[in-house]
């Protein structure tokens, strides 16, 4: 008799998912399915709303990288009021939403690896919810919780002094930015008291680097194997082909590294992508529309960033991205584990950006704001922290939006997500009949590589509040277990 | 010239010119009666109910109130308190105040008036009724469900020829602001942004300029709302 195992949260918090295994007669895994069962509709509400409000109205998508939203919604209204792309801004006005992105990718990165994952590297997924969590990290560990609250507090703060706000602000506007760095903040940056400066921060990013790296090579097995499955990689990239998180043309790779698109310009993005809609899940599922909804799907975040890019435009980063191809000989990591390898040269490049950027003078004064002919539809896009993120507006004559369409990061990366579920299942779950708690973290981890927006309600505690239910073919509950 | 009366709020000795407003002359002397329908210049009409006093011993609107010699005068004692926070609370329930995402937060007079009373969430459930927003102007646009028909905009902004730009269209439950296309299309942006800061919520946006002001730097960002009167006394 076949079955279904059911692995659910129970509170509705945001973003929370399901996972089903499905068990067939001989105790195979015949289907594992990773489903979103929220709804948020902005899509729709935004609508009649005047457009200069769409990046601080649809930014509160989320708590943990609200300016992802805010600044792809800002550059496609850039579009919109006829400033253009890229360099159509004044030079402040790019230059500080770009010090506001790198902040924003700092922190988000740092949440990530210190809040939600060193608690599986330090104590193994295995071990006891009650100890595997931040709290217990900060006990066992308190010099690295000390650093990871210490990194997030400094891109926070890099992300108030641009956005106006830690969460939620309205810094960039469209045609630019509300604001110039201030002496005393640019002072506080460079030269705020320990730890809180940038050169800690970039020396503390080269650490939680070494670490990383040490731990893959004790655990090189779990880290390379954990998951793996080979995919196409799409992110943004520089023209001339650079690592850009803010701004760039649309490239995508094979599993081997074969371009499959190339660098084309994101304003065409619907010629390129379509969006697959599965009737067990609130989310879509995007794929290049060239190699059709079976095959187009592809990876994004910092693993397919790293994998899509030439080379990386900061010295330090640029020696550990050689590094990292250097493991795979030139070709895509396709290891899904290597996300968080792939997450933290990230977190050094944007360190070493955001101490650019602070010098730059151009921060400090000159022309906020740039427009010219208006148009009636603009899209944006900009590498999120967990992904390509596309905005996508139009307008009326009386300027209100009309419509919205959102690619966010998460769904882009909802077929891999669902894959790596499947790999896990089939890895840990594979003809037992007794569910262990590392079974079900094994598949929580699995889904936590690709930091979806869910990861925070998964796992801020250590553990995801479960119901796991057995049931057969009849829907009959063999066994159900809750923790 | 006209008389000078004294008279007192809460037990202060205050004097103003005889027959002004009662919120005009406490400002001169240092003491905030909070308005949202009150607009200094204009004649008052005492709609929004905010600058509630007690008058010796009687409930009644400070801007619509004459200042009379011997007049004493409740303004912060629990009940007046009370009496404001419930009219704001009624007010954020009647509309639909998304604050957060409000290009006016910082500079609103409402979400000011809601911190002023600590009011952390309302005690009544929302209506939430909808209303349409009008964005045919083309240097306004119109959001009936932040407006709570103070008609400052029907009072103070008016065409060259000295027509009202605004009306209130309806009663009761029905009433809504409205604008003229016609008139609207002829004002100045100086006009337009006059408007906009005039009205107490974020009702009337100027089109196009959202946000400008950074976080930090708007009206009530540094100071509540009425601290500027009573830190500073003209007379």
């Amino acid at each position: 008799m076949s079955k279904k195992i059911t692995i659910e949260p129970v509170t509705r918090v945001e973003g929370h998912g399901k996972v089903t295994i499905h068990i067939d007669d001989e105790g195979n895994i015949s289907q594992s399915r990773l489903h979103i069962v929220e709804f948020r509709g902005f899509e729709r509400f935004v609508q009649g709303r005047p457009y200069w409000e769409a990046p601080v109205l649809v930014q509160r998508l989320c708590g943990i990288c609200p300016v992802s939203h805010h600044l792809a919604a800002a550059k496609a209204l850039d579009v919109i009021v006829g400033a253009g792309t890229g360099d159509g801004l004044t030079p402040t006005g790019e230059k500080m939403r770009r010090l506001m992105h790198y902040g924003q990718m700092f922190q988000s990165h740092v949440l990530h690896f210190f809040h939600l994952v060193s608690p599986d590297l330090l104590f193994g997924i295995d071990s006891d919810p009650a100890i595997r969590n931040i709290i217990g990290v900060a006990k066992k560990f308190p010099d690295l919780a000390v650093q990871g609250v210490m990194m997030r507090k400094f891109g926070q703060e890099i992300i108030k002094a641009t956005a106006g706000k830690k969460i939620h602000g309205t810094g960039a506007i469209p045609g630019g930015i509300n604001k110039h760095l201030t002496q005393e903040e640019k002072d506080s940056f460079l030269n705020g008291p320990d730890p809180l400066n940038i050169d800690k921060m970039i020396s503390w990013s080269q650490d939680a680097l070494a670490f990383l790296k040490g731990y893959q090579k004790e655990n090189k097995d779990f880290i390379d194997n954990f998951a793996a499955f080979p995919s196409s990689h799409l992110s943004l990239v520089r023209k001339d082909g650079a690592l850009d998180l803010y701004h760039g043309v649309l490239r995508a790779v094979d599993s081997d590294g074969k371009k499959i698109l190339h660098d084309v310009d994101y304003q065409d993005y619907l010629e390129y992508i379509g969006e697959e809609v599965r009737n067990w899940s609130y989310m879509k599922f995007p794929y290049l529309t060239e190699f059709g909804k079976e095959k187009g799907w592809y990876r994004v975040g910092p693993l397919a960033r790293l994998n899509t890019c030439d080379f990386i435009p900061s010295p330090l980063a640029q020696k550990e991205f050689e590094e990292f191809k250097a493991y795979t000989n030139g070709k895509p990591n396709n290891m899904t584990m290597h996300y968080h390898w792939a997450r933290l040269i990230e977190v050094l490049h944007s360190a070493e950006m955001m101490k650019d950027l602070i010098n730059d003078p151009d921060l400090m004064k000159g022309e906020l704001v740039t427009k010219g002919e208006k148009r009636s539809e603009g899209v944006g896009v900009i590498e999120a922290p967990r992904g390509t993120l596309f905005h996508h507006y139009g307008i009326n004559e009386h300027d209100q939006l009309t419509m919205a369409n959102l690619i966010v990061s998460t769904t882009s990366n909802n077929e891999p997500m669902n894959i790596a579920v499947n790999h896990t299942a089939k890895q840990y779950m594979q003809g037992q009949q007794i569910i262990t708690e590392g079974m079900m973290n094994a598949v929580e981890v699995a889904i936590r590589a690709y930091d979806p927006c869910l990861s925070c309600a998964t796992h801020a505690m250590g553990r995801m509040p479960l119901e796991i239910v057995l049931v057969d073919n009849n829907n009959n509950i063999i066994d159900k277990k809750r923790r | 010239m006209s008389d000078i009366v004294k008279f007192k709020i809460d037990g202060k000795e205050c004097v103003a010119d005889e027959g002004l407003n009662l919120v005009d002359a406490a400002k001169q002397n240092g003491v905030y009666i909070p308005t949202l329908c009150h607009l200094e210049g204009i004649k008052p009409a005492g709609s929004c109910r905010i600058c509630n006093v007690k008058i010796n011993g009687r409930y009644m609107t400070a801007c619509t109130t004459p200042v009379a010699d011997g007049m004493e005068v409740e303004n912060s004692t629990q009940d007046i308190l009370e009496l404001r926070k419930i009219i704001v609370e009624t007010l954020f329930v009647s509309g639909n105040h998304y604050c957060p995402a409000c290009e006016k937060s910082g500079c609103c007079e409402l979400q000011a008036l809601g911190y002023k009373f600590t009011m952390l969430v309302p005690r009544f459930p929302y209506a939430f009724e909808p209303k349409e927003v009008d964005a045919e102007s083309t240097k306004l646009y119109i959001d009936r469900n932040r407006c709570i028909l103070c008609k400052r905009c029907v009072r103070s902004i008016k065409s060259k020829d000295g027509k009202s730009i605004f009306a209130i269209k309806g009663r009761g439950h029905n009433a809504m602001i409205n604008i003229d296309h016609e008139l609207a299309a002829q004002m100045t942006d100086e006009e337009a942004t006059k408007a906009m800061d005039n009205c107490p919520v974020g009702s009337i946006l100027k089109k196009e300029r959202g946000y400008y002001t950074p976080i930090g730097s708007r009206k009530y960002d540094k100071k509540p709302i009425g601290s500027d009167i009573e830190e500073s006394v003209i007379i």
